[in-house]
Order: structure tokens, then C-alpha cells, then sequence
């Protein structure tokens, strides 16, 4: 109860108070300054990095969506909304990526790049998605980047800033996205456009499986160019890559075989059954 | 730009990319080189009678450190300046143990800590990131808390080389060191793993001072060693 007697652990020393603070009546040495100076440093570094952390989950999940989104382009009229309604959300995306640069302002940006290369990855895979959709061609990492400079919207952002110099300048911030991130990125790309085959299948449409035959063939080249020269999580991907490549060569081999003996509303099923028997195989989640 | 020119052009950078790593793969093979004659050099003060040459150890050890700092002026030349944490974990090690051995040196001369500005210093290096190839404050802690385990060692040997009062200093000098690491948040990293590894120490030297002090030798060693510090 709470009138017990029993003295507790914690009587002889005020609550909260370390008991090394308590025998030291002199004031802390140096080393104990130097630990506490470390404590901070630490901490603000830990938290920047979870800012980060945080910022590259939200460019995550705001590029999924767009993907998605994009995935429901067709070349029917409603096609010209969906890709208006993609560059509003990619802006969006882009927001968060200027966030990112400031938070990065006068650190080095390898330093938290762990923590902002799954958000950036999953960005060019959604911009380059969107841009294959609109251009049936890759964008380049330089043009990527481009789209990553940011300035000053607002006079509340000018006005906060502390301008180290006093140039007539607005203030710029930018990231540029790291060749192994846009790498990682267009291999993940051709995942989407594997499936961006299926289903264009499925509407009807086959001149783009062989349209996008050639294109991941392309990239297939390009990254056997590159083979082990890249970081390791680079030459993982290939065996993907290959697979996704593969599924939609079987599709272009079918559509080709079979396609004029049967009629268009049917392709979809000879072709979605074939190619969740090769799902099946490889045994994917 | 076709597919093809782009890949090319990402394949020379990360072709660039590479080049500088082996490039400074070489140079911290010899800095690691260097680490290791010194760790031999300082190894000895666990030998029996090798207190008396304490003192010309560290002497030595401090040459062995104008090597590091050659070798660490032609490291920074490897790659571009601002880009030191693209490539920290190539050198990530090797700094850590240094970080421990100037640690070791100084403890050994004067029995303090070693701040990360001397560190540097002795490195060769800046303590700041904004002035140049700094010494990253996680490599400071995890070559100081090498140190620990090292002396802890070194308490254990002093007794057996029959000094009873070095482990006493030890003893006070681990317990304010262990009183400075509790005030850090650490994340779940390697430098948290390694800090996990210091109430070992703490504990195997209050072994020892408990050993001294219940057979009066801690007493032999105070008057006989004119007090603590």
C-alpha cells in the first residue's frame, strides 16, 4: 500500500537525478561536458535522419499511388485526365523532394542517403512511368534532376531563410538523384511496364506489348552493359529484370501465334492464364 | 540521348566511381598497415617489467603517427572533398582503430581521455566536417570504447606484473568513462553493440580492484605508490 514503510531504491536520491550527478559537488569534469556535447550532437543527428526517414515514406507512398493511377491509362478520353491528375500528384511528390533538399542544406548528402533512397528510387520509377506514357521513351537521370530544382515559392520561405550571402539570387535548393538510384528506379520500372503489358492486353491493345518488348529489350541491353560494374543491389535486379522481359516476350510470342485465330475479347484470357502459370512457377508472393 | 547512350554514360560514372575506391582501397590498406605496428608496438606495456618503457613506447607509437599522417594527406586526395561519406565506410575501420590507439597513447602518458580535436590532430585530420576529412564523431566513441576493453585488459596485467595501483586509476578513469557513455541516446547500430560491450569492462576491472582491496594490497599500493590521483 502506499503507506508502506519500506524505504524504496529511489529515496535517497531525488527523482530523476542521476546518483553520479549527485556525488559530483564539483562541477562536471571535462569528459562529462564532452559527453554532453556528444548527446546533443548525436540526437540532432538522429533526428534529422528520422525527418528523412519519414519524408522518403511519404515519397514512397505518394509514387505508389501514382503509379497505380497510371496504370488505369488507357487511350481512352478519360487518358488525358489520368495523366493530369499524375503530374498534380508527382508535384506533390516533387514537394516532399524539396523538403529533403532543405533538410540536406549544408550536410553531406551521403551521409542520410540511407534513409532518402527508397523515396527517390520509388519517384523515378513513377516519373519515368509517367513519362514512358506520354513519350513511349526513357527520361534521362540529367532530365530527372532537372525537375528537382527547387526555389522560394513563397515570400514566408524567402523571408525565413538566413541568406549567408547577399546575392540578388532567389534561393535555390536541389537533389540530384544518384546514378545507382535512377538505376534501381527504371529496373523497377520494368515490373511496372511487364504488368503495363498484361493489361494493355486485356484492353484490347496489341501494339503495345510489342512496343514495350522493344523498349525493355533496350534496357535489358543497358543493364547487361553495366553487369557487375554497379554496387551488388544493382546486379540483383537484373534477375528480375530478365524475368520481367521474358513474360513479356512470351506475350508478344502469343499474341503473334495465336492472335489472329482468335477473336480480340478472348485474347485476354489465353494470355492472363499463361502468364499466371509462369507467376505460379517461379512461385512469386 | 538513346537507351544505349545512356547506359553508356552511367556505366563510365560508375566506372569513375569505381576507380576512386580502389584508389583508396590501397591507400587505407597501408594505413592499416601502419594501425597494426603500432597496436604491436603499444601491445608490449602488458609484458611484465615493460612499465619503464611506457614512456619510450609512446614516443615510438608518435612516429609511427607521422606515417598515419602522411598516409592520410594522400588519402584525402583520392577523392572529391565534399563526397566524404560516399566513401567513409572504406576507411570506417582502420579510423576506429587509430582513434584507439592515439586513445591508448595518451592514456598511457597521462592518463586522460583524449579529446577529438587531439585525435584529430594526431591523425592529421579536422575534428569539423565543414573543415575538411573529419573524424566522425561515432568513430571518436567506438575507438574510445576499444580503449576501455584494452585497459581493462591492462588492469588485469598490472597486478599480475605486481603494480597495484594502475588498475585503482583504471578503475576511476572506466567508471567516469561509463558515467559519460549513459548520457548518449544510441540508435540500434554497431556503435550501440560496441557500447554494450563496456559493462564487461566495467565489471572485469572492479573484479580486479575488489581482489586488490580485500587482500589489503590496494592499501600496499596507495602508500607505496605515493596516493591516487
Amino acid at each position: 500500500g502506499s503507506g508502506g514503510f519500506r524505504k524504496r531504491k529511489h529515496d535517497n536520491f531525488p527523482h530523476g537525478q542521476r546518483r553520479e550527478e549527485k556525488e559530483n559537488v564539483n562541477p562536471p569534469s571535462a569528459l562529462m561536458t564532452s559527453f554532453k556535447s556528444f548527446q546533443l550532437e548525436l540526437d540532432s543527428r538522429h533526428d534529422k535522419y528520422e525527418r528523412l526517414v519519414k519524408l522518403s515514406r511519404d515519397i514512397t507512398i505518394e509514387s505508389k499511388r501514382t503509379i497505380f493511377l497510371l496504370h488505369r491509362f488507357t487511350s481512352a478520353p478519360n487518358g488525358e485526365e489520368i495523366l493530369n491528375e499524375s503530374e498534380v500528384k508527382l508535384d506533390a511528390v516533387r514537394r516532399k523532394i524539396k523538403q529533403v533538399a532543405q533538410e540536406l542544406i549544408g550536410e553531406d548528402m551521403y551521409q542520410f542517403h540511407r534513409a532518402i533512397s527508397p523515396g527517390l528510387q520509388e519517384y523515378v520509377e513513377a516519373v519515368s512511368f509517367q513519362y514512358f506514357i506520354k513519350t513511349r521513351s526513357l527520361i534521362s537521370v540529367e532530365e530527372i534532376n532537372k525537375q528537382l530544382i527547387f526555389t522560394a515559392e513563397d515570400r514566408e520561405e524567402t523571408t525565413n531563410m538566413t541568406s549567408s550571402s547577399h546575392d540578388k539570387h532567389p534561393p535555390t535548393w536541389s537533389l540530384k538523384v544518384t546514378p545507382v538510384d535512377y538505376l534501381l528506379g527504371v529496373a523497377d520500372l520494368t515490373g511496372e511496364l511487364m504488368r503495363l503489358c498484361i493489361s494493355s492486353v486485356g484492353n484490347g491493345d496489341i501494339d503495345t506489348p510489342f512496343e514495350l518488348s522493344q523498349f525493355l529489350r533496350q534496357i535489358y541491353d543497358g543493364f547487361t552493359f553495366i553487369g557487375n560494374t554497379g554496387p551488388y543491389e544493382v546486379s540483383k535486379k537484373l534477375y528480375t529484370l530478365k524475368q520481367s522481359l521474358a513474360k513479356v516476350e512470351n506475350a508478344c510470342y502469343t499474341l503473334k501465334v495465336r492472335g489472329s485465330e482468335i477473336p480480340k475479347h478472348m485474347l485476354a484470357d489465353v494470355f492472363s492464364t499463361k502468364t499466371e502459370l509462369i507467376d505460379q512457377e517461379e512461385g512469386l508472393p | 540521348m538513346s537507351v544505349s547512350e545512356m547506359f553508356a554514360a552511367l556505366q563510365a560514372a560508375l566506372g569513375q566511381d569505381q576507380d576512386i575506391r580502389e584508389e583508396i582501397r590501397k591507400v587505407v590498406q597501408a594505413l592499416e598497415q601502419t594501425a597494426r605496428e603500432i597496436l604491436t608496438l603499444l601491445q608490449g606495456v602488458h609484458q611484465g617489467p615493460g612499465f619503464q618503457h611506457i614512456p619510450k613506447k609512446c614516443q615510438k607509437a608518435r612516429e609511427h603517427f607521422g606515417t598515419v599522417r602522411t598516409q592520410m594527406e594522400s588519402l584525402k586526395t583520392k577523392f572529391p572533398a565534399d563526397q566524404y561519406y560516399r566513401f567513409h565506410e572504406h576507411w570506417r575501420f582502420v579510423l576506429q582503430r587509430l582513434v584507439f590507439l592515439a586513445a591508448f597513447v595518451v592514456y598511457l602518458e597521462s592518463e586522460t581521455l583524449v579529446t577529438r580535436e587531439e585525435v584529430a590532430e594526431i591523425l592529421g585530420i579536422e575534428a569539423d566536417r565543414e573543415r575538411g576529412f573529419h573524424l566522425d564523431i561515432e568513430d571518436y566513441l567506438s575507438g574510445v570504447l576499444t580503449l576501455a576493453s584494452e585497459l581493462a585488459r591492462l588492469a588485469v596485467n598490472s597486478v599480475t606484473a605486481g603494480d597495484y595501483s594502475r588498475p585503482l586509476r583504471i578503475s576511476a578513469f572506466i567508471n567516469e568513462l561509463d558515467s559519460g557513455f549513459r548520457l548518449l541516446n544510441l540508435k540500434n547500430d554497431s556503435l550501440r553493440k560496441r557500447y554494450d560491450g563496456l559493462k564487461y569492462d566495467v565489471k572485469k576491472i572492479e573484479e580486479v580492484v575488489y581482489d586488490l582491496s580485500i587482500r589489503g594490497l590496494n592499501k600496499e599500493a596507495t602508500v607505496g605508490a605515493g596516493g591516487e590521483k
